[in-house]
């Protein structure tokens, strides 16, 4: 049986090759990922300008798909053109994970402590 | 190291001498970097959150302030935002080719794709001079309504509708007319507002000439000049009051000079600085846009001039000679990341 944790040298990042042939595949994904990433910003510019208008969709609907859409753009970013995804196991949760939990904490703190201001705001203005 | 066929087991792996992520101290430092400096950004955005959710006027809507073109007349909202932000990714896909051209020793094609990577940057730069430059002049002016007031106005679809205007509302006035009420400021015109209009008589200049007599000035003083008056009333004005979702109402005539006399003393703005700005009643919506866009193009800066540098050495063949080109993957994250909080800006600045 094949071993999977044995780490052979030749996976150090520095010496990472690839050859003519192997580069055709990777440029094709990359293209792929470029026009993905075009028609997502301009159906997201749209949906802003079009959409927003004519009340077929309410605004907070509009809103949640944009913030969609930006974390579907921002993986492609960080897995493919930074190419995280390619990358050691344990090098994605080092970088990924703590990230994600300050984040989200600052994110629940900020729009809650946000929306109280707000409240205050109308009751004693 | 190359070549070597060695292993070595996940119980060795941490004990020293090998690179447990299996990349070098290098790249590994830039992914540190850029996890700090991304909470940075995070914590950057997040504030700009709490402001605008704990706001209890309406926040202006992106697609009304950043609706012009450099050199056209109208409105495009968002175009130049999003042909930006394409630029970016553009220059982001650029960068990743030249990475995929080092992965292949393949010197020229490095060469190629850093300086279309470097020159995407320039651009991109030259976009953002624009940008904040349209900011800061400012298109029109804007003003508090002092008095609450019902005024006749036209929607997108020419059809007639009545708008309440409580104390305090923002409103704009359109470029012609704006910039002329500006002008006639600056040169301590006499302003008029009857008949719907705006009349700017010129004063005339010779008195504050530093040169004396002015024949020309004398010449052209009589004439006054007339403008048509114009009043946007915005989409979150609207809401404000029962949600409709109407872009924007235009008030012309008395109506507008009715609004127009009703001008809350003081209030009134061209432009954008870090006092006050046209746009909003929140001069946080300004502060915001100069500090969050102002720190990004910040970062784009420092990443054209290392990109420069990489071309540069690659130019040169420092990485031929090295034997790798993992300097432009390096340099790659950090340009990549750079594209990534544009990402998030342009979607929480200008879109949401």
């Amino acid at each position: 049986m094949e071993r999977d944790d044995l780490i052979v040298n030749d996976s150090y990042s520095i010496n990472a090759r690839h050859g003519e042939e192997e580069g055709k595949k990777i440029r094709k994904k990359l293209y792929t990922v470029t026009a993905i990433l075009t028609i997502l910003t301009v159906f997201e510019i749209f949906m802003g300008v079009f959409f927003k208008r004519n009340g077929t969709f309410t605004w907070e609907t509009i809103k949640l798909l944009f913030i969609v859409l930006t974390l579907v753009k921002a993986a492609y970013i960080v897995l493919i053109f930074m190419h995280l995804g390619e990358e050691r196991k344990n090098l994605k949760y080092v970088v990924l994970l703590p990230y994600a939990l300050f984040i989200l904490y600052l994110i629940f703190i900020g729009l809650y402590e946000g929306l109280s201001v707000q409240e205050m705001n109308n009751t004693f203005r | 190291m190359a070549g070597q066929a060695q292993s070595v087991s996940k119980d060795q792996l941490w004990s020293g001498g090998q690179s447990p992520f299996g990349i070098s101290y290098g790249k590994m430092m830039m992914w540190y970097f850029l996890v700090s400096d991304a909470l940075t950004f995070g914590g950057l955005l997040t504030a700009y959150g709490v402001i605008r959710h704990g706001s209890a006027d309406l926040w202006p809507v992106g697609e009304q302030v950043f609706e012009s073109l450099p050199m056209l007349h109208g409105s495009y909202p968002l175009i130049y935002v999003a042909l930006m932000t394409f630029i970016l990714i553009i220059s982001s896909v650029t960068m990743v080719l030249a990475v995929e051209a080092g992965h292949r020793m393949d010197k020229q094609g490095v060469i190629k794709w850093m300086g279309y990577t470097v020159i995407g940057g320039f651009i991109f730069l030259g976009s953002q001079a624009w940008e904040w430059s349209h900011f800061i002049h400012g298109s029109g002016g804007g003003f508090q309504v002092s008095a609450p007031m019902t005024v006749a106005a036209t929607d997108d679809h020419n059809q007639p509708i009545a708008m309440e205007l409580t104390g305090g509302t923002w409103v704009h006035m359109t470029s012609d007319v704006g910039h002329a009420y500006e002008h006639a400021l600056e040169h301590g015109d006499h302003i008029e507002i009857s008949n719907g209009k705006l009349i700017v008589t010129p004063a005339v200049h010779g008195d504050h000439d530093a040169h004396g007599h002015d024949a020309h000035a004398e010449a052209h003083a009589a004439a006054p000049q007339e403008y048509p008056l114009e009043i946007v009333l915005n989409k979150y004005t609207l809401e404000h009051k029962d949600g409709k979702d109407l872009r924007k109402l235009m008030v012309t005539g008395e109506e507008a000079e009715k609004i127009m006399k009703n001008m809350a003393s003081n209030t009134l703005v061209f432009g954008a600085n870090l006092q006050k700005n046209e746009y909003a009643v929140q001069q946080q919506y300004a502060n915001f846009f100069f500090f969050i866009t102002g720190f990004h193009g910040f970062h784009v800066l420092q990443g054209v001039i290392i990109n420069l540098i990489v071309f540069l050495m690659a130019f040169r063949g420092v990485f031929e000679r090295r034997g790798h080109y993992e300097m432009v993957e390096k340099v790659g994250l950090f340009w990549h990341f750079v594209d990534l909080v544009w990402v998030f800006v342009f979607t929480f600045y200008y879109l949401v």
